[in-house]
């Protein structure tokens, strides 16, 4: 998979053999999880996944950051599963940041990219079937019978003749033997926990407010650090009076650290007030003209300029020119932010020979090479207590808080948590780049795609954190979803322009698919009705039947209602995406007041094709997320810029959707004949693109901007 | 010095008066649930009970509190039909604006439990969740209402 490769040399780092758990009183302990023995004080430890207590106790470790996106839950079936365990005596901990939990496909340890249950398929039931290959040979030794005759259920061995041993009471013989590199895995049609309705393990202690999240962290003798930032791209502290900052009761410290100025204080409150009263000079603005219309141009210019090829296949401008009918139409988006609503933050202890960080972090290799870079310490002995986040969406897996923090750490000698503001949080975030584009398509006689010419002209997130994977010109994450679109167009072309800008850019749930699924839908969309067709059957038929989008989009058609009629005023639209391993395809009812261009959603519906659906629940509230995230872009979303710097300050600069935007939603998961597939960031993408063919469906005018307009929606 | 009575408990704490109640729960009382994001009262994450009416505490100075009932979510019992309901219909994704929507909930279903879908969409729509838990929260606060009613 090209993205496979493009990720593959991101993360690399290093090896430790403790894993850490939070456990629900958000007390840090840690305990041994190495790979290596079976093994450790009075519990059955095979490997870093599971850990049988001899009271039945059955622990998951799991070393994915932990977002609400189920996937502790979802890993925890798995095991559960394989292991045959009573699901009611299992509990799941995060681990502290090791080999064991790097990607087996990418390398790294991180949380993204929808990776966390797709790349761990075989690994995580490979890893609870060893346990219970292990547990079942316990047994048959205690009985004197063979292994092969013994069976499980649910946290028992079953001897032939009926008497039964528990896990736990398995332990002291368990933790001798040796751990199965290969065993049997069960066959789907066994399967009674992986695909049941769960509660996610989660929810009590979110509920109950018993969770402790990054901001939430508070180790002895710490202190609180909140940062002046350059209030433009590439400014720096001319110079600074620390006087006024230091006067603030509770301020210890008033830190210079490059282009930023840090205040330390004893309380969270002390150091933003004393980051309001720290006085910096700050240098020019080295692009004072920066400003949205500039970003803009600056955009559009893009496109006058000759694209790398991205991908060509048969020849794109003879079967152009040769069409009976040819389209064309520019598209453009804006830069988005995260908007995650706990704010960034990270806290480290560095001492002599050892370094911690606690962070809400979706990078934990990187966290830790990081902590490793700035102490000059091995490795092994940077510790990373990952803790739940409030929301990342991809903006976790940066490391420039844990960078503060480590740094902090060092000049304080003692513990320094760094807290962003949300005003930080707007001005310093690594957008979904801005993005425009020029589509051409041609139709035949009979009204089919016969060509395809795309232009992007975008800036690259992988020119600022992988340059290396620039290949020929081409940041493949900025033209996904065009490159991989579900459709079979014969003859293509797709051109790629990287624009320079100074604005940081980086991976915003679903990257270049929430992008370009937007602008290939729409003008799918477009080409269905110049070619006079239904846009859903034309769709599907531009797919090769019983591909996994072909698949979603058709089950899609039977669950929308699609051929039913319409209230008066209302319009529909429809959207696929192929991505993440995962195919979503949906469907959104509108009707637009044309004497305000107000949009109303009144319905919104899902299908899915994920292959093996592991965790119903947390698959139907992942789509439901994702597709929310994508309609609150496509109504509200836009950063704006102003003096070479970010303008949106806070919420009230940048609204996004809230619960009277939400329409009745419904999931579809496909009983699939596919691969196992990602789920975090597949049901974004097909929203915005939906949304506005609805809104064209409803009023004849075409949403070609984000977010939408809704002047132009007037009659 | 500040007095405070906080899920009732008393607590004296050396603050500036002008303090916001947030940072006081957080930083001085170890109260962690109610959550910074905006600072501006618009996210409402940071939603507490103040004699029994939701209100935002990063926008509330702890001195206008003193002599006030203050109630987070840890100070609601354990089964109050509003924790309930929001584990029933498995509301929470990464769950850190929920308490602060859960109180927002249980001051509109005290005052008024028998709302309609309408009205309940108006009185929680001021909150901010970024992860998309918003379909669920209609069909939980039905369901605490009809708790609440038993």
């Amino acid at each position: 998979m090209r993205t496979d490769m493009t990720r593959r040399n991101f993360l690399r780092s290093g090896c430790l053999l403790i894993a850490a758990a939070v456990t629900p009183a958000g007390v840090m302990t840690f305990v041994n999880a190495s790979s290596g023995f079976a093994g450790a004080g009075k519990n059955f430890k095979p490997h870093a996944f599971v850990e049988i207590s001899p009271d039945e106790e059955v622990t998951v470790r799991v070393g994915q950051t932990n977002l609400g996106q189920g996937t502790h839950t979802g890993i925890a079936m798995i095991v559960a599963e394989e292991l045959d365990a009573d699901w009611e005596k299992i509990q799941v901990r995060m681990a502290l940041a090791g080999d064991p939990f790097k990607d087996p496909v990418w390398g790294g340890q991180f949380t993204g990219g929808s990776t966390s249950i797709r790349h761990r398929w075989e690994l995580i039931r490979t890893a609870g079937a060893a346990a219970r290959a292990v547990l079942v040979e316990a047994a048959a030794q205690t009985w004197g019978v063979p292994a092969a005759r013994c069976r499980t259920v649910p946290g028992k061995v079953m001897a032939p003749d009926g008497r039964s041993l528990s896990y736990g009471t398995l332990v002291p013989t368990a933790v001798t033997l040796p751990v199965p590199q290969n065993p049997v895995l069960k066959a789907a049609r066994e399967y009674k926990i992986i695909g049941s309705e769960k509660q996610r393990l989660d929810i009590p202690d979110k509920v109950q407010g018993r969770t402790r999240f990054g901001i939430d962290v508070n180790i002895p003798g710490m202190c609180v650090a909140v940062i002046a930032r350059p209030p433009h791209y590439l400014a720096e502290p001319m110079v600074f009076d620390a006087e006024a900052a230091k006067a603030v009761p509770g301020v210890i410290e008033v830190v210079p650290m490059g282009d930023r100025v840090a205040v330390c204080a004893e309380t969270t409150f002390a150091a933003m007030k004393g980051r309001r009263a720290l006085k910096v000079n700050w240098s020019k603005s080295k692009h004072a003209d920066l400003d949205t219309a500039a970003v803009d141009k600056t955009l559009r210019a893009g496109l006058k300029r000759k694209g790398a090829v991205a991908q060509s296949g048969g020849d794109a401008a003879t079967a152009l020119s040769g069409a009976v009918k040819t389209l064309e139409a520019s598209f453009y988006v804006p830069y988005i932010a995260h908007a995650q609503v706990e704010p960034t933050n990270c806290t480290a202890h560095v001492e002599k020979g050892r370094c911690r960080i606690w962070a809400p972090t979706q990078g934990q290799s990187t966290a830790q090479s990081v902590g490793a870079g700035i102490t000059g310490l091995p490795l092994e002995k940077v510790e990373v207590m990952t803790t739940p986040a409030g929301g990342g969406f991809g903006r976790r897996s940066e490391a420039d808080v844990i960078e503060e923090a480590v740094s902090l750490s060092q000049i304080m000698k003692r513990p320094v948590k760094v807290m962003w503001t949300r005003e930080d949080e707007f001005a310093h975030d690594v957008f979904r780049p801005g993005s425009v584009c020029v589509i051409q398509a041609g139709l035949d006689s009979g009204g089919d795609v016969t060509a395809w010419v795309h232009k992007i002209a975008s800036p690259s997130i992988m020119a600022r954190l992988m340059p290396g994977n620039i290949r020929n010109g081409v940041d493949e994450s900025s033209v996904d979803g065009v490159t991989t679109m579900c459709y079979s167009i014969p003859n293509r072309l797709v051109e790629y322009v990287t624009t320079d800008l100074p604005i940081p850019v980086g991976w915003w749930r679903s990257v270049g698919n929430t992008i370009n699924c937007f602008t290939v839908e729409s003008f799918m969309d477009e080409l269905a009705h110049a070619a006079g067709r239904d846009p859903l059957q034309f769709r599907l038929d531009h797919m090769e039947k019983g591909s996994r989008p072909h698949d979603a989009l058709s089950l899609l058609a039977t669950k929308c209602g699609w051929d039913k009629p319409l209230s008066e005023g209302h319009g529909r639209g429809v959207a696929v995406t192929d991505c993440f391993g995962s195919s979503a395809a949906q469907m959104v009812e509108v009707s637009v007041h044309r004497g305000t261009g107000e949009i109303t959603i009144y319905r919104a519906v899902c299908a899915v094709d994920c292959g093996p659906a592991v965790y119903p629940e947390g698959i139907t509230a992942q789509m439901e997320g994702g597709m929310l995230m994508g309609l609150s872009a496509a109504l509200y979303e836009k950063v704006e810029f102003e003096g070479g710097g970010v303008k949106t300050g806070n919420y009230s600069d940048y609204p996004v959707l809230t619960l009277s935007d939400v329409p009745e939603i419904e999931v579809y998961i496909a009983e699939s004949r596919h691969s196992i597939g990602g789920i975090g960031e597949p049901g974004v993408p097909a929203a915005a693109p939906a949304l506005a063919n609805a809104v064209f469906a409803a009023t004849g005018v075409r949403v070609r901007e984000l977010p939408i307009d809704r002047e132009k929606l007037k009659a | 010095m500040i007095s405070l009575n906080v899920n009732g408990k008393k607590h004296r704490v050396d603050v500036a008066p002008e303090t916001p109640l947030l940072w006081v729960l957080r930083d001085n009382l170890g109260i962690t649930s109610v959550k910074y994001t905006c600072g501006e009262g618009e996210c409402g994450n940071c939603t507490v009970l103040i004699d029994g009416r939701a209100e935002r505490s990063c926008v509330t100075m702890v001195k206008s509190v003193q002599g006030s009932e203050i109630v987070t979510i840890e100070g609601l019992a354990e089964d109050h039909p509003v924790k309930l309901a929001w584990i029933e219909k498995q509301v929470p994704q990464c769950g850190y604006c929920q308490p602060g929507m859960m109180l927002q909930a249980v001051d509109v279903l005290s005052n008024n439990p028998t709302l309609s879908d309408g009205d309940i969409v108006q009185s929680m729509d001021d909150f901010i969740c970024r992860c998309g838990s918003h379909p669920r929260i209609v069909p939980a606060m039905k369901l605490a209402a009809a708790m609440m009613k038993k």
